[in-house]
């Protein structure tokens, strides 16, 4: 899985790319491999403005509906046209063509709240080995003693 | 949570596991519209062991099985299945279910998981000093092999003539070396087989098959295709379209509510109904404008609430976003536009015919038995 450096992490599975006042927003690919395929997406208007932590848009897979967090508040510069009429664009390359939208900065102390890479990376990882506890505390429960536990590749 | 006697299959096979009607189920393993194509183009294996299965034998399990159901128990012959309902005093369904009929005097019903220790309650109840029921979900494994390459990957593998079973007959047959009821049943709109086998047989089955398969593209398919397919054959799924709130007329199944057969619990409800007429109706829509209509959304027209969406998609066959939804029969006309409320914002939605998805004329030649 990738993370990629100089790209900002929200808990809620977002990246900001920062260049100078202008913050692009999409999801992580942690994020649209746990929607599974998308086929639908929901973006604000230009300028509009997103609230940090509130929801700006949604994405859509054939079983259910996500709310995408703003890491970072702000105007709304410019959208990802692409995307209505290609969603899986996020699915295929999350960071790249799959941004979402552009917003100016309105107050950078937003950043702070963010993650790096680095750090972004552990969060998902906790996060996995937090559903595999979960699970093994079943399979212990579980008396089939043909449960084999080499899942999670 | 609950699991099937296939979990380390799908744990092995890589798939996304869920919760469903209490069920650690495989919701996906490569990714559902993938596998929701290949089973309309190729083939598909689901694990719906999750499904309950009661069995009701004895002298008088016709005349019972009447008087619990909506269908005409009785014309159905030995060694077929029949798609049927059990309703409760008022008219309101308890369960959708499949009989099939083993001999003369023994049904075996498919429930949904859902239901299952619900249905066998209500059915024990009213079987009590007329016949034996038996909830024997934990005995079986049921597998549903789907596809227009379903016939062909199953040919090899058994030496009964399962190509000659007409829809909605079974037989016992061994398939793989393994005893199995086949039935030419399923819940996607192609042809295809539901395989119910003993479940510690139930793994070997599996990997049988879809290395059978493997050949002609057979791919283990979760529940998130499971509901796309049936969604676009507009069949219905408990929990949403259908409750004990909805009869079988408001859902659009008079087809298997059989009046003329006698009586039946919920009979009265539903002739008065038949009589004054339905105050709603199940119809189909498709979203004219982007967006994806889902259950719980409301339905508008001219700002007035008169429906509700009981579930949507996007249509991976079709490419358009779909929904069922009731509606105020007086709305119900084809055609009709009105409004769906997707997260604040009204998105125009029209009523077309079903099912959505209509299946493709195979051009393989079928080859003899």
């Amino acid at each position: 899985m990738e993370f990629p450096e100089g790209l900002k992490y929200s808990k809620e599975h977002e990246w900001v790319l920062v260049e100078g006042n202008t913050a692009t927003i999409g999801i992580t690919e942690f994020a649209q491999e746990e929607l599974g395929d998308i086929v639908y997406v929901e973006l604000p208007e230009v300028g509009e403005k997103v609230v940090k932590d509130d929801p700006f848009g949604a994405v859509e897979s054939v079983k259910a509906v996500s709310d995408v967090y703003a890491p970072v508040s702000g105007a709304v510069l410019e959208i990802n046209d692409i995307l209505p009429d290609n969603p899986e664009t996020i699915n295929d390359d999350p960071y790249g063509d799959g941004w979402m939208i552009r917003v100016e900065l309105s107050d950078t102390d937003d950043l702070k709240d963010l993650m790096d890479a680095e750090e972004y990376a552990e969060y998902v990882q906790q996060q996995k080995e937090n559903d595999e506890e979960e699970d093994e505390d079943e399979e212990d429960e579980d008396e089939e003693p043909e449960d084999e536990e080499d899942e999670d590749k | 949570m609950k699991r099937t006697p296939l979990f380390p299959a799908h744990r092995r096979a890589g798939a996304k596991m869920v919760e469903f009607a209490g069920w650690e189920m495989p919701v996906q393993y490569q990714g559902v519209i993938e596998e929701h194509v290949a089973v309309r183009n190729r083939a598909g294996l689901f694990d719906v062991s999750h499904m309950g299965e009661i069995e009701i034998r004895g002298p008088g399990a016709t005349e019972f099985c009447q008087s619990i159901t909506t269908n005409d128990v009785s014309r159905m012959k030995i060694s077929h299945a029949q798609y049927n309902l059990l309703l409760n005093e008022s008219g309101g369904v308890i369960d959708d279910v499949i009989f099939y009929r083993l001999e003369p005097d023994v049904y075996f019903i498919c429930v949904n998981a859902s239901n299952s220790d619900k249905d066998f309650a209500w059915i024990q109840d009213r079987a009590a000093g007329k016949v034996a029921a038996a909830n024997v979900s934990a005995e079986y494994a049921q597998l549903a092999l789907q596809g227009p390459r379903a016939e062909k990957i199953l040919r090899p593998l058994t030496a009964s003539a399962l190509a000659e079973l007409k829809s909605f007959a079974f037989q016992f047959a061994d398939v793989a070396g393994i005893r199995c009821l086949v039935a030419r049943t399923g819940y996607t709109g192609e042809d295809g087989f539901e395989l119910y086998c003993n479940s510690g047989q139930a793994d070997r089955l599996w990997s049988a098959l879809l290395e059978a398969g493997a050949a002609d593209g057979l791919v283990p398919v979760g529940l998130g295709a499971r509901d796309t397919l049936r969604l676009e054959m507009a069949y219905p799924l408990y929990g949403h379209e259908l409750d004990e709130s909805t009869t079988p007329l408001e859902a659009g199944l008079a087809w298997v509510t059989k009046f003329s057969k006698g009586d039946f619990i919920g009979r009265e409800v539903l002739l008065r109904q038949k009589e004054h007429g339905v105050e709603r109706k199940l119809v189909g829509l498709e979203m004219l404008e982007p967006g994806i209509a889902r259950g719980g959304y409301h339905l508008f027209k001219n700002g007035v609430n008169i429906g509700v969406v009981t579930s949507g998609t996007k249509s991976p066959s079709l490419g358009k976003a779909i929904a069922l939804a009731y509606v105020a029969a007086v709305e119900a006309a084809l055609d009709n536009v009105f409004d769906v409320e997707i997260r604040g914002r009204k998105i125009p939605a029209k009523i077309v015919s079903l099912p959505f998805y209509r299946r493709k004329a195979q051009p393989e030649v079928q080859g003899g038995l």
